[in-house]
């Protein structure tokens, strides 16, 4: 789960992480009295987006009076933000963050993330900050500095102060340098963090240590214990679609294809997804519908497809162990019926009962297609949706 | 042979009466050599009583000590998973097979933490077990479709896994053992471990190695075949069509800083020597070609 900046700086500053002050903001007229609030001479005004490179995109900006802090409010709540992590469709502002100006002397990067191969959290940290991490790591892979942490100990000062000097940060700001990655790690094990990133940590002119940025991803497996992160959640910022179908447990991802694909487990929905665009077609969307694939499940799998008007056509893919062949294909024929099913279905369906199960799909009189295997029903159902024969690309 | 567990494995089922626990349990039970095998349940609450003949112990220990089982299984509910684990590691079990999905990371950093120098393996989480066919299952696979063979299956996903044996079944190829070490990032046995296990196991002619996207455990498995492996090793990624930063329904799999596409996991593989294809219709076929 993602939250934005202004909520991420909020965690992080309960945890002894520095940032400047700022008031989350819904409206201009909001904008106006946390300027005046925040008082001082310079303020930026930030669209409160799940993504990033909002900078290029015309969604941050330096304001320089109240008035300025006004005209920028204006235009940013609103916008369609269009950058490179948003998709040319571009995400509609709806929040701002006002914070005061930053005498900005140096911009550093410190980032934490959970690394599989050492199965510890690792402290990232470059003297490149502003900079993406992973156009450093291309360009520059001896400036990025990697600590994997002990977590029976935590973070130790002669780490922090160590990646703090390779960084950069100057003699008379380590002491602060120290506190801010303490923070920042003891935040990022409290709740649960999988990903946060400072970009840019800045030093100041008097030589403070601040989070001018602050991205925080959280393990959604872990949210049960954290009520007051779940409150952060935004729906604005996700995909409407994913977020019907997780009310019915179901895992669902938008892509850009015209084949609707529903399949039960996550690495077979993958594979049946490259199966599709293998054979010259994309797929509309990833849909895992997990281990119970009940008539319900599979009903409100189709209705959600079908919400999408690109879909085309729809290839069901079931591999039946536990559950048999022959309750999916009920489940497969109610679900047709009940959404009035007009765009071309193929069913694979392989395992426990699967001649039942054919029979039944064969027995209900729908115009369903029956397939051998995942290539014969990919091949089927780009034949279907295009007109012509699917081929491999 | 084969690899990890047999037909003498001795299981202990931790979260034996949740509805899960108790569901897999008789359908282990019932397979194969099942009733010799699954010889103790745990429950601290439900010590003394027995779960349809299977004794319930209160503690792992306790269990462990009374049956002389050297191996447990993993139903809990994911909060309470790592603990679990944990107290199969500190009863000194052989192997600890953790099904449960959803258990957070810090969790299992902490207990793959604690697990350092011991001597108990584990596989899992969020994955559906282990099987040597017609012998015994532990976990939720489908036990039918599986028949004894010299094929060895490693798979971070599941009905992935049960479509690649059932591809074997077609081509009349049988199994010595599928691992599916499940779609957690921070979990047990890796593709590598388990591909040790197959290279020095007698009894596994071929290994099939089915990954997905994120991380780079196959790149890692890959380099390790292609300095040791003395049997043939094909392969396929699921993923291909997966966009980045979007987690694909297993914890694991997503494209995080443009890493651990499946599109690279596939070049390093056929760098290394590994067979692999870009159709998963074609899994088994590409394996009795190598043959």
């Amino acid at each position: 789960m993602n939250v934005h900046e202004y909520q991420g700086k909020e965690i992080l500053r309960k945890f002894g992480v520095a940032t400047p002050r700022g008031v989350p903001c819904f409206s201009v007229a909001e904008a106006d009295s946390a300027a005046r609030q925040l008082g001082g001479k310079v303020w930026v005004v930030k669209a409160q987006i799940h993504a990033g490179g909002r900078g290029k995109g015309g969604g941050v900006k330096v304001a320089k009076s109240l008035q300025e802090v006004h005209d920028f409010a204006s235009k940013i709540l609103g916008m369609t933000l269009i950058t490179h992590q948003t998709g040319p469709e571009g995400r509609v502002v709806r929040r701002l963050l006002v914070e005061e100006g930053a005498d900005i002397r140096k911009e550093l990067y410190v980032g934490m993330v959970v690394d599989r191969g050492t199965q510890r959290v690792t402290l990232m940290a470059s003297s490149e900050g502003g900079m993406e991490i992973e156009e450093v790591a291309a360009k520059h892979p001896e400036k990025i500095h990697k600590v994997a942490i002990d977590p029976s100990i935590g973070l130790t000062d002669a780490q922090a102060d160590d990646v703090a000097r390779k960084i950069g940060v100057p003699e008379a700001s380590i002491a602060q340098a120290r506190k801010f990655m303490h923070g920042l790690y003891g935040a990022f094990v409290e709740c649960d963090a999988s990903l946060a990133e400072i970009n840019p940590l800045i030093i100041t002119g008097t030589g403070d240590v601040l989070a001018l940025d602050a991205k925080l991803n959280f393990d959604s497996n872990a949210l049960f214990r954290h009520p007051e992160i779940v409150a952060m959640r935004d729906l604005d910022e996700e995909d409407p679609a994913e977020v019907e179908a997780s009310k019915y447990d179901l895992s669902y991802i938008s892509l850009g294809g015209n084949i609707g694909c529903l399949v039960n487990g996550a690495g077979l929905a993958m594979a049946t997804m490259d199966t599709i665009k293998l054979f010259g077609a994309e797929p509309a969307n990833f849909l895992d519908v997990g281990g119970g694939a009940t008539t319900q499940k599979v009903t409100e799998a189709f209705k959600l497809m079908l919400k999408n008007p690109a879909v085309k056509g729809i290839l069901v893919n079931i591999f039946g162990g536990i559950m048999r062949c022959d309750t999916i294909a009920e489940g497969v024929i109610a679900a047709a019926k009940e959404v009035k099913l007009s765009v071309p279905l193929v069913v694979r369906m392989r395992g426990t009962n699967e001649e039942l199960g054919r029979k039944a799909l064969k027995d209900s009189g729908l115009p369903i297609i029956s397939a051998d295997n995942m290539a014969d029903a990919a091949k089927k159902i780009v034949a279907a949706v295009s007109g012509k024969q699917g081929r491999p690309s | 042979m084969s690899i990890l567990i047999d037909k003498n494995t001795r299981v202990i089922t931790q979260g034996i009466t949740g509805k899960t626990g108790a569901f897999h349990t008789r359908l282990c039970r019932d397979y194969a050599n099942g009733k010799a095998c699954f010889v103790a349940g745990v429950n601290p609450s439900k010590a003394g009583e027995n779960f349809e003949g299977i004794p319930i112990f209160g503690t792992v220990r306790e269990a462990k000590q009374q049956t002389g089982a050297t191996v447990s299984v993993i139903y809990v509910p994911p909060p309470f998973a790592a603990s679990a684990i944990d107290e199969a590691v500190d009863a000194e079990l052989d192997l600890v097979i953790c099904i449960t999905e959803g258990v957070p990371v810090r969790d299992m950093i902490a207990t793959r933490n604690r697990m350092r120098g011991k001597k108990t393996l584990l596989v899992g989480p969020n994955c559906p077990g282990v099987i040597t066919p017609d012998e015994i299952k532990i976990g939720i696979m489908p036990g039918h479709i599986h028949k004894k063979g010299r094929i060895g299956v490693v798979s971070r996903s599941g009905t992935l896994t049960y479509e690649a044996v059932g591809q074997l079944m077609d081509l009349g190829l049988g199994q010595s053992t599928c691992v599916g070490i499940g779609g957690d990032p921070v979990n047990g046995l890796k593709h590598v471990d388990v591909m040790r296990m197959f290279n020095d196991d007698p009894e596994t002619d071929a290994v099939i190695m089915v990954g997905e996207i994120g991380g780079d455990d196959e790149e890692t498995c890959a380099r390790w075949v292609k300095a040791y492996m003395k049997k043939p090793v094909v392969g396929f990624i699921a993923g291909v069509t997966a966009p980045p930063g979007k987690r694909m329904g297993h914890a694991g799999a997503i494209i995080s800083g443009g890493k651990g596409t499946a599109t690279e996991k596939l070049a390093v593989m056929e760098e290394c020597g590994i067979k692999v294809t870009r159709n998963p219709a074609e899994m088994a076929a590409l394996l009795k070609s190598v043959l």
